[in-house]
């Protein structure tokens, strides 16, 4: 298992340097370059010849990629110009991800903790009302845009019924006090659980909006899973041991049936990611997907690179967190 | 001469799907099983051998099949048993064994566990006895370093070892019944030997009833006592191992003697197989579902049902028995 471990840490190694070679590729061939990017378009040639002088650009390629990882090594990604200008860009990404952690964990949560259940219900009653009523739940789930589900929440549940606060993260109102910046963490760290509750209300549409995609996706992939794991042989054998269907359940069932759920979960985030930018946009909710969406809209360079470089960096950790969870529950990967 | 242990009696089992025709893979099959006795149940691919011992342990899928008829065990009708006196019962009374080793065993869960798991369903016992009535099963069923071995999953033993636990699983609580389903076709040869007689020590050794299912009748000359010959779902001929071999009366059944690889025939020499397959069969209702295939077919055996009459010095509870207008005549007998 340790050798395991270790082998899937150097392979994460290795992808993040090939990363590095891609997001600076991609940082070299900007329309202008991030020197327009600053100084605008109409700059005069000693201005960018002394930007570019001063950001290393008239060094070989090599050493400038050199340059480029010596920064990210040290965490320095530039300022912000237009995000929260003058602002350094890891600081703005640290600033706004308690919010976006908080706001993904709550949808996959909600994703996994009904995905799950509901696609086991829905094997074990195929083709009864309860499957089908779930199968149209989870097409809706993945056909209706996210951010489209987004306004519609708001609008219903926030503006016309006023159950749940239209936006923000915390009823600015509130004075509560903020060590982690996870507000809810801060809140029952604090005492303070009138402001944990509020920070919670904020989640409630934003997450749902935001589970949808992930729920209907983990749901069908459990029923589907669930459905193939019936058929198995060795299901039977556990049926021929007259064990209880609790048993068979758990240890047989659903323990073989979460494989590839788990690897569609890793998967996940990555449209979870994508999902915050729009869900974000919608609630004005401050996290990071609301700084990405203004960073690439505006040509927020230094954001950008920070917050691409971070969701590569999430997506190679989730991916490692995935693996360590399927060799847990699968000896074929583990033992060998 | 004792009672049954089993006794199943006119079992029918009908797959009902939505625009198909009703397909009675298992037609009123009956036969008896004493306590101790190995009875076969023998007959080519999709004779119904296996949906008759998945109906006797009420294994059957939940939904698209009726079943009828009875299957007595200790005097119980088993079809009449809710889901959970069923479970009770399974694992404990009666045991079975799969055919292919390796799908039958769960992948992620350890080889001790899923030994140990039965013994603790059925024996209100801890944890940590079931484990230990876990290592002598498999000691007991002959895999070597049975401690180590119980915590090892199925993918790091062979196929041999692997069938060895499923053995030990079916064991494990004592049934009075073993059903085993070609426990050996997914085997090599050499393995074959050595399981089969494993489970023919196995159950000499603690009175077991065995019911062995096999297309065999190699592994059938070397287990049973009694031997019942299926086709197409229904019975053709019974009667005691010595006798079938000696002189088996339903033309089938010569054919299936005739197609034993034999220790003197030449290696790559054709077989003597019974022409055509199972697909050309007829309606049990009108004809002899055989006798497309039949050497002996006469008229009469595509107008009527033959029924199933008894016939010869009959199995060890006296009832040989033959469902055959033309029985084959000793001189005709293939070898
Ligand atoms: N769940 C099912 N639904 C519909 N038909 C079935 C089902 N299970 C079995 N059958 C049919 O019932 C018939 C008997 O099948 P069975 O599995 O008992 O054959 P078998 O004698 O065990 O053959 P084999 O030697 O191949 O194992 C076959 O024609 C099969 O297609
Ligand atoms: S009844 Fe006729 S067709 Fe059927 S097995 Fe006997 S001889 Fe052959
Ligand atoms: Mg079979």
């Amino acid at each position: 298992m340790l050798r395991f471990v270790v082998r899937r840490l150097l392979q994460m190694a290795g992808v993040m340097i090939v990363l590095s070679f891609l997001i600076f590729a991609w940082l070299r061939s900007l329309p202008g370059g991030p020197v327009s990017a600053i100084l605008g378009e109409r700059a005069t040639p000693a201005t960018r010849a002394a930007l570019e002088k001063a950001f290393g650009l008239d060094r070989p390629i090599w050493e400038q990629y050199l340059l480029f990882l010596d920064r990210i090594a040290h965490g320095n990604f530039g300022a912000s110009i237009r995000v929260q200008a003058g602002t350094d860009a890891l600081e703005i990404f640290l600033d706004r991800l308690p919010g976006t952690i908080e706001l993904t964990i709550f949808a996959l949560t909600i994703a996994i903790s009904i995905g799950i259940p509901l696609g086991y219900l829905a094997a074990r009653r195929r083709a009864t009302i309860l499957d089908n009523v779930s199968i149209i739940g989870s097409l809706v789930g993945v056909a209706v845009p996210v951010f489209f589900l987004a306004f519609l929440l708001k609008y219903v549940f926030a503006v016309q019924l006023g159950w749940l606060p239209v936006s923000g993260r915390q009823t600015p109102t509130i004075d509560a006090t903020h060590i982690t910046n996870f507000f809810i963490l801060d809140g029952l760290i604090t005492g303070e659980y009138d402001a944990a509750w509020d920070a919670f209300l904020h989640l409630i549409l934003p997450g749902l909006a935001l589970a949808s995609i992930p729920f209907a996706i983990i749901f069908r992939i459990t029923r589907a899973s669930v459905l193939e794991v019936l058929d198995e042989d060795y299901v039977r054998t556990a049926e021929a041991k007259g064990l209880t269907s609790r048993v068979i359940r758990g240890r047989h069932v659903l323990r073989n049936a979460m494989l590839p759920v788990t690897t569609v979960i890793g998967l996940q985030v990555g449209s979870l990611l994508a999902g915050a930018v729009l869900t974000e946009r919608v609630f004005s909710f401050r996290g990071v997907g609301d700084a990405l969406a203004v960073a690439s809209t505006e040509r927020d360079y230094a954001v950008l690179q920070m917050l691409i470089i971070a969701a590569a960096a999430v997506y190679v950790i989730v991916n490692l967190l995935v693996d360590i969870a399927y060799a847990i529950i699968d000896p074929r990967v583990r033992t060998r | 001469m004792s009672e049954p242990l089993l006794s199943v009696r006119d079992l029918k089992v009908t797959f009902t799907r939505q625009g198909a025709e009703p397909f009675h893979a298992v037609d009123g099959v009956s036969f008896d099983v004493r306590p101790g006795q190995t009875v076969g149940l023998v007959g080519e691919s999709g004779c119904g051998k296996s949906v008759t011992s998945l109906a006797i342990m009420g294994l059957l899928p939940r939904r698209g099949n009726s079943v009828s008829g009875q299957v007595m065990f200790e005097g119980t009708d088993l079809l009449g048993l809710s889901d959970k006196q069923m479970r009770e019962r399974r694992g404990r009374d009666l045991g079975m064994i799969f055919q292919d080793p390796l799908s039958s065993l769960n992948p992620v869960v350890s080889i001790g566990v899923q030994v140990a798991e039965v013994v603790q369903r059925h024996r209100q016992v801890s944890k940590s006895v079931a484990m230990e009535e876990a290592r002598a099963m498999l000691d007991k069923v002959g895999i070597p370093d049975p401690r180590r071995r119980l915590r090892e999953y199925p993918h790091q033993l062979s196929g041999g070892m692997r069938q060895r636990a499923l053995i030990a699983m079916a064991l494990a609580c004592r049934p009075r019944l073993l059903i085993a389903d070609e426990p050996t076709t997914a085997l090599d040869v050499t393995i074959q030997a050595q399981i089969l007689a494993l489970l023919k020590d196995l159950v000499s050794e603690s009175d077991t009833a065995l019911v062995m299912i096999t297309h065999d009748l190699g592994v059938v000359a070397g287990m049973c006592d009694d031997v019942n010959v299926l086709y197409g779902g229904r019975l053709v001929e019974r009667n005691m191992r010595h006798d079938l071999f000696a002189a088996p009366a339903h033309p089938y059944t010569n054919g299936l003697l005739g197609s034993i690889p034999r220790l003197d025939s030449a290696r790559g020499e054709p077989l003597d197989p019974i022409p055509g397959s199972v697909s050309d069969n007829l309606p049990w209702a009108e004809s002899c579902a055989f006798a497309p295939r039949c050497p002996s077919a006469a008229p009469d055996c595509l107008a009527s049902s033959p029924e199933l009459v008894p016939h010869g010095g009959g199995g060890t509870d006296g009832e040989g028995a033959l469902r055959c207008f033309h029985p084959v005549v000793p001189a005709e007998v293939a070898r």
